[in-house]
């Protein structure tokens, strides 16, 4: 095969599969937007169950993951803050980078991790077991079955994780702070609120909400492309982690550029 | 019961062909199925009987040709409208596909939650006495995964039943289970039957079981009806393919060998070095 040729399938393999997100994504909000005023109510009971699975049961490893990023965070900044004997500076560059990157990036990470590929594999193994068929004989949509209360629950938690994501990056960094930068711990925390806008925590907060519509469509579409056999239940797992991350980073970069260029000062 | 009164088909299948990609599986198939009768579809491995099951229950899209359903064409409605439809039929399948996260209760129940006004207390009643016709009650708050083949195919059957169905559909009923068991199932179905007014379609390639559960029979080969008719004429039939799949003789394989040691030779890989 000629390489123009692969370049052109596989930019169309790429456009077919955005599509297809793009299609389960918008179906997805009508179920959850639009259906509930026509007489079709929400799950409310199994986005609770889904809520508690991806946000709460997520809590304890991401707590330890961003505190671990905070203490990086300070100690790769206080490396560089030092030579200008500038490391009084080290809670701005904590919470700026925290709120405003790490913060919902690691989230998403976490998330990918736990709920993405679990939603994968959850959809992967009813397509496989035909329950999914079952479902649609039975007269119920699938999305709206399956793909909604996922939705639902990770549009909610993705900012409640990211906002404890960031105080623990913050706590974190002022290990370091107090440890080593001469900080007392309600100085470092005072210089942190003197260091943030709201603007920096909600532009974490809305990119937030798009990583998690971003890994709830990636992980159930994969799912429902899921083809016959338990091997395929695994390559929809594998291929939604790794898409998610894709995504993920590429809708930060897209997110990041348009806060700094509509943000200036 | 068969030819008792007036045929009245409840489904029409005209001429029906479905594709998957550029293969076709069913070349072009037409029968019907009379109100409250029995009917089997019986073929081997291959023949296109699951997916004639599949495209009745709207799962697989026709690539042309026309399935009447309670006078609608389900290959060429709407999704809303195949869905009225959908409440009329119930679906056992093949490995049972109870939702694993609910309880078995919860599985009998999930039907008349999403589309009854019901009170609970009286779908908990309902979930009871379709377990109990099924010979499973007690068991509403056991999970799919405690359940053995056979009880998982039971639960799967009171599921389909739950919305008192005018049409109830089988995938290979009495897959991957013992003769026992199978046996148990094959029971259960002559007893709806009975006792329900009620049109059965089963895919099978089960002999035993097709006599004995039939009405009419349905014989595919290869995407095409090879014969159809009551069981007795079936069982008398002396059309050879028919004779071939009721006598269970093989398929000749001399060509297949053949093949096969052309294959071997041609495509094996030369000497190791």
């Amino acid at each position: 095969m000629s390489v123009t040729l692969r370049i052109g399938r596989g930019t169309l393999n790429g456009l077919t599969y955005l599509g297809g997100l793009a299609q389960l994504g918008g179906r997805a909000a009508y179920y959850t937007v639009v259906a509930p005023f026509r007489g079709r109510p929400l799950r409310l009971d199994r986005a609770v169950h889904q809520a508690m699975a991806v946000g709460v049961e997520a809590l304890p490893i991401l707590s330890l993951i961003t505190f671990f990023i905070g203490v990086i965070l300070a100690l790769q900044g206080a490396y560089e803050l030092r030579k200008f004997g500038a490391l009084h500076y080290v809670a701005s560059a904590v919470a700026i980078s925290m709120t405003r990157e790490l913060g919902p990036l690691m989230t998403a990470i976490v998330v990918i991790g736990r709920s993405g590929s679990a939603f994968a594999a959850e959809i992967g193994t009813m397509k496989v077991t035909e329950e999914i068929d079952a479902l649609e004989t039975m007269a119920l949509n699938p999305i709206q079955f399956l793909v909604t209360p996922k939705f639902l629950a990770m549009v909610f938690m993705m900012p409640c994780l990211t906002i404890w994501a960031d105080f623990m990056g913050i706590l974190g960094g002022s290990l370091f702070g107090v440890t080593s930068a001469g900080f007392t711990f309600p100085g470092y925390i005072n210089a942190t609120l003197d260091a943030l806008y709201l603007r920096d925590i909600v532009s974490g907060l809305i990119k937030s909400v798009m990583f998690g519509m971003t890994i709830t469509a990636v992980g159930c579409y994969e799912g429902f492309s899921t083809g016959a056999g338990a091997e395929q239940v695994g390559r929809s797992t594998t291929s939604a982690v790794v898409v998610s991350i894709f995504l993920v980073i590429a809708v930060d970069l897209l997110f990041t550029a348009l806060f700094y260029f509509t943000g200036g000062k | 019961m068969p030819d008792a009164t007036q045929p009245e088909p409840i489904i029409s299948v005209r001429d029906l062909r479905v594709r998957y990609g550029e293969r076709e599986i069913l070349h072009g198939i037409s029968f019907d199925v009379l109100r409250n009768e029995t009917l089997v579809i019986l073929g081997g491995s291959g023949s296109g009987k699951s997916t004639l099951l599949r495209t009745l229950v709207g799962l697989e899209k026709p690539s042309s040709g026309e399935i009447w359903i309670k006078g609608s064409n389900i290959a060429h409605i709407s999704t809303s409208e195949l869905n009225q439809i959908r409440m009329r039929l119930g679906m056992s399948f093949q490995g049972g596909a109870l939702f694993g996260s609910m309880t078995v209760g919860e599985n009998v129940a999930l039907p008349l939650r999403e589309h009854t006004q019901l009170e609970d207390s009286t779908i908990q009643i309902v979930v009871r006495l379709k377990l109990e016709q099924v010979g499973l009650a007690g068991f509403e708050n056991y999970r799919p995964s405690q359940l053995s083949g056979g009880m998982k195919k039971r639960a799967a059957v009171a599921r389909a039943m739950a919305m008192d169905p005018e049409m109830l559909f089988f995938d290979e009923p009495s897959a991957g289970l013992d003769p026992i068991i199978a046996a148990g199932i094959d029971n259960l179905i002559v007893k709806l039957k009975r006792a329900f007014r009620i049109s059965i379609v089963i895919v099978t390639h089960e002999l035993a079981s097709a006599f004995l559960i039939a009405d009419r029979m349905v014989l595919i080969d290869k995407g095409n009806i090879v014969a159809i008719g009551t069981r007795d004429a079936m069982r008398t039939s002396t059309h050879p393919r028919v004779r071939q799949f009721l006598d269970r003789i093989a398929e000749p394989e001399v060509g297949a060998e053949m093949d096969y040691l052309q294959m071997l030779t041609n495509d094996s890989p030369s000497e190791p070095r």
